[in-house]
């Protein structure tokens, strides 16, 4: 199964476009970047719009604005990991033979809602009647983590906040980019605190976005005279509550996606010359990486300090900003994650290219990875 | 507006009231909300039981940028506890001062409001957690 | 009034919020001498505190002491003049939150600051009429002062809590009698949608407090066939430091059997639960045998008095739960503004 088109619209506030406009607008790029023009079915992956836009049934309403109505289409939602969700079931229909070419869209648009509403609808991936209930918000459960990270592995919060620096930088040459500019450490350890020992500027912030794949057959990919990237996903899920695992500073749900998508792809853990991290927080980029195999447990930040994971490094990761700088929209950002990865595949990455990556893996989380999507892309 | 949905709220008053949970039989597994199967062993029998209201304080946080329904509140304190039977357990903490928390002392639950709706005035109750008298 | 079969208290228990204000920062803010203010300091309800978590706190601490489960307990009454919900009973907030629904009766009284003394009447004749094995009586308030008010120095919030049952050897005190003394005198009140209350300045004194308890007493006594020398000590209704010693020298009462009652200096006018918590910190240190004499008031008005003596049960119950004074040694300063905000006088 291939990508044979992606479609990204500027992450922003933009509060002159609507959401079923950033939608189509994605969408018409994807199309018009594989050459197809029409699909067989459409799969659409939000997690705010039935809260924030008060809007389902995403799936119709963008079949109609793309002039497509008739085929299926389908809104599909696993909290921030959403668009995930849609290449995931995309992905399953053209693997099973269902279809030759399928429409696969995240979008989110943030900044429809105030702050204190947008932090109560990120909260809806957590469970309602008891964290929701309290008022606990998401960054205070990855506040929690923190403290525990740091106290276990004996490890300071500027080590951790060496995150955020890196996506910056990398967000600099990135078009579509939120923040398209470079920060300091002390910048990110003197911002105020969103819920200690959480920085505002470790977490991210109301954006609006709306990213496209066209996902394709081995057949048409064969008629098709534009660049393609093969692509594997596979996913996996935990208890909603971190704090209810064995451990709460291990996702095993990254450990499952990734070991399997790994197995599939038939690669090793060295073979991954790409990475994309899904930096909700700081401290969710580490254990991810840790997680994922990518580091030993408490060591994560070694990888930070010695540069392997910049644009030049052994693992160059979050090469377009990350969600930190690229932006975060919600159920829109791992289509981005996906897409960037293409671009990076197929040699279209402009200032930001990674040349010797010939594979690149991609983990995109719902909520603490409660869920979590592991997607492979390979070099055709 | 985050309005308080009351059937949501009256339903689970003996858990937001008094830390009554359910705990599965064969495996000790704790379910705050009433299980059909267990999330971790998948056996279906469990037992009712009031969870400790002592326990010891494992992390917090203080939210400052609080959600809907909250602003009133905010600051205000979210702490991670380990109740005396190995309950892991989320709840704000309330009658103290961030300064004062440390890990790894003793809490006790206490009731409190959590919450009041804007517009019908009604009254959430929960449990909180304080500084051990 | 009739001498009451057998009712004891099972159960007792006593809580103060955290928080304090001092007179001295009400007088700075409304330019009022600082010579003679009626308490030094009262007692403020935290943000997410009401007369309802007040009760649940104080209805612990005397389950703890009861050692009963609380299923058994048939009625819970809530005493107040704050009830958080004009039309909602206070009671069955409390009686799920303790685990004594849904086998209860629950329900509100109102009698200004005799209320808990009036949840206790009930109670009690509840338990002495056989019609429930155990009772919990409270009296809890948030009370407002009107800003600027003399009645803001004292008007503090707080909760005492008893489990009244049946079987002496669970005993910690028997209550031996009662009376009360009510009449149509309006020295304070709120209509329903006023926010603070009126006072009527010196009325409420001789004409109100003094002339209710001392003729509740008066009865009590001389009905019951008790003399002074029967009274250890002696706990009133205390709206600030002055009145329950001049009503102790008015009943001819030596005032050092009022000492060890008095609560009203740190923590202020709690209402409803005043002359109860005064009752709590006796028991905190009474001893077997001894007998306490309780009167409240409550404006509107009227007083109900008690004597109660204590038994061999208290010295090995008391020790089950924390006592009063050490909820009244925790305690932080608040400023004006603070204050303004936990008790809602800012409009928004």
């Amino acid at each position: 199964m291939y990508v044979a088109g992606v479609g990204l619209t500027k992450i922003d506030e933009h509060w002159w476009t609507s959401l079923e406009y950033l939608m189509t607008e994605a969408s018409l790029k994807a199309l018009d970047d594989s050459g197809i023009s029409r699909v067989e079915s459409i799969y659409v992956g939000s997690m705010l719009s039935p809260i924030l836009q008060e809007q389902s049934h995403l799936g119709a309403l963008l079949a109609e604005e793309l002039g497509l109505s008739g085929i299926p289409a389908i809104g599909v939602e696993a909290a921030s990991a959403s668009g995930a969700a849609a290449v995931y079931a995309g992905a399953r229909e053209i693997e099973s033979g269902r279809a030759n070419a399928v429409l696969v869209v995240g979008v989110d648009k943030m900044s429809d809602g105030m702050s204190e509403e947008v932090t109560a609808a990120m909260m809806s991936s957590e469970r309602q009647e008891y964290v929701g209930f309290i008022g606990a918000t998401f960054y205070s459960i990855n506040a929690l983590i923190y403290s525990l990270y740091m106290d276990r592995y004996n490890v300071g919060q500027e080590k951790i906040a060496l995150f955020p620096v890196l996506c910056h930088e990398h967000a600099v040459n990135a078009l579509h980019a939120q923040y398209p500019f470079k920060i300091k450490l002390e910048t990110v350890l003197n911002s105020p605190y969103i819920s200690e020992p959480l920085r505002r500027f470790e977490t991210t912030a109301i954006a609006d976005g709306a990213a496209a794949l066209i996902l394709v057959n081995e057949e048409t990919a064969k008629k098709l005279d534009v660049p393609k990237t093969e692509l594997i996903i596979e996913a996996s899920t935990d208890y909603l509550t971190p704090f209810q695992r064995e451990d709460p500073l291990w996702f095993p749900a990254i450990q499952l996606a990734t070991s399997k998508a790994l197995s599939r792809a038939k690669l090793e853990r060295q073979d991954i010359k790409i990475l994309e991290l899904y930096d909700s927080t700081s401290i969710i980029a580490i254990i991810s990486l840790e997680s994922s195999g990518f580091a030993e447990r408490g060591k994560a930040w070694q990888l930070l300090e010695r540069g392997e994971l910049g644009l030049s490094g052994a693992l160059p990761c979050n090469t377009f900003g990350g969600l930190k700088a690229r932006g975060h929209p919600a159920g829109a950002t791992a289509v981005y994650q996906i897409a960037e990865l293409h671009l990076q595949l197929t040699h279209r990455a402009g200032k930001n290219q990674v040349d010797s990556a010939e594979t690149g893996l991609a983990q995109s989380l719902g909520g603490v990875a409660s869920t979590a999507f592991t997607t492979i892309l390979k070099e055709v | 507006m985050f309005r308080i949905k009351i059937p949501r709220y009256w339903r689970h008053k003996d858990f937001r009231y008094r830390l009554n949970a359910w705990k599965c039989i064969h495996c000790g597994e704790t379910h705050f909300f009433k299980p059909l199967i267990c999330r971790k062993c998948r056996s279906r029998e469990f037992s009712r039981v009031s969870l400790p209201e002592t326990g010891k304080l494992l992390a917090y946080t203080v939210v400052r940028s609080p959600p809907e329904g909250f602003e009133a509140q905010s600051p205000y304190i979210i702490g991670f506890i380990e109740l005396d039977d190995g309950t892991r357990i989320l709840g704000q903490l309330t009658d103290c001062y961030p300064e004062e928390l440390k890990q790894g002392m003793r809490v006790e639950a206490t009731l409190r409001k959590i919450r009041e709706d804007e517009e019908d005035k009604i009254i959430a109750y929960c449990y909180k957690f304080r500084p051990k008298i | 009034m009739v001498r009451m079969n057998s009712v004891v208290i099972v159960g007792y228990g006593g809580y103060v919020p955290r928080y304090r204000i001092k007179s001295e920062e009400i007088a700075r803010i409304w330019g009022r001498d600082r010579s003679e203010l009626p308490v030094e300091e009262k007692a403020v309800a935290g943000l997410d505190e009401d007369t309802i978590t007040m009760a649940v706190e104080a209805a612990r601490i005397a389950i703890k002491r009861a050692g009963i489960s609380p299923s058994r307990i048939g009625a819970v009454h809530v005493g107040t003049e704050s009830k958080p919900y004009a039309v909602k009973p206070s009671g069955t907030i409390v009686a799920e939150a303790i685990g004594a629904a849904p086998r209860v009766t629950a329900a509100d009284f109102e009698f200004a600051c005799k209320a808990g003394t009036e949840a206790l009447q009930f109670i009690t004749s509840l338990v002495d009429a056989g019609r429930i094995e155990y009772g919990l009586a409270i009296g809890a308030d948030t009370a407002q002062g009107r800003p600027g008010d003399a009645l803001e120095f004292t008007a503090a919030c707080g909760a005492a809590a008893f489990i009244i049952g049946r079987n002496k050897n669970e005993g910690i005190a028997e209550i031996e009698a009662w009376t009360s003394y009510v009449t149509d005198t309006p020295d304070f009140w709120r209509r329903e949608y006023e926010r603070y209350p009126h006072h009527t300045a010196r009325f409420t004194g001789d004409p109100a407090y003094f002339h209710h308890i001392v003729n509740s007493v008066k009865n009590l006594l001389e009905n019951d066939g008790y003399t002074l020398n029967d009274i250890d000590y002696a706990v009133f209704h205390q709206p600030n430091v002055r009145f329950p010693l001049v009503a102790a020298r008015l009943l001819g009462i030596d005032l050092e059997k009022t000492k060890f009652g008095m609560v009203v200096g740190h923590i202020g006018n709690t209402y409803a639960a005043s002359s109860l918590l005064g009752l709590v910190k006796v028991l905190d240190q009474a001893r077997p045998g001894q007998r306490i004499l309780l009167a409240s008031f409550g404006s509107g008005a009227g007083s109900d008095s008690y004597i109660i003596r204590v038994l061999e049960g208290i010295e090995s119950k008391r020790s089950l739960a924390p006592t009063l004074d050490k909820f009244i040694e925790r305690k932080t300063y608040i400023d004006y503004a603070i204050y303004a905000k936990h008790r809602k006088k800012i409009l928004m």
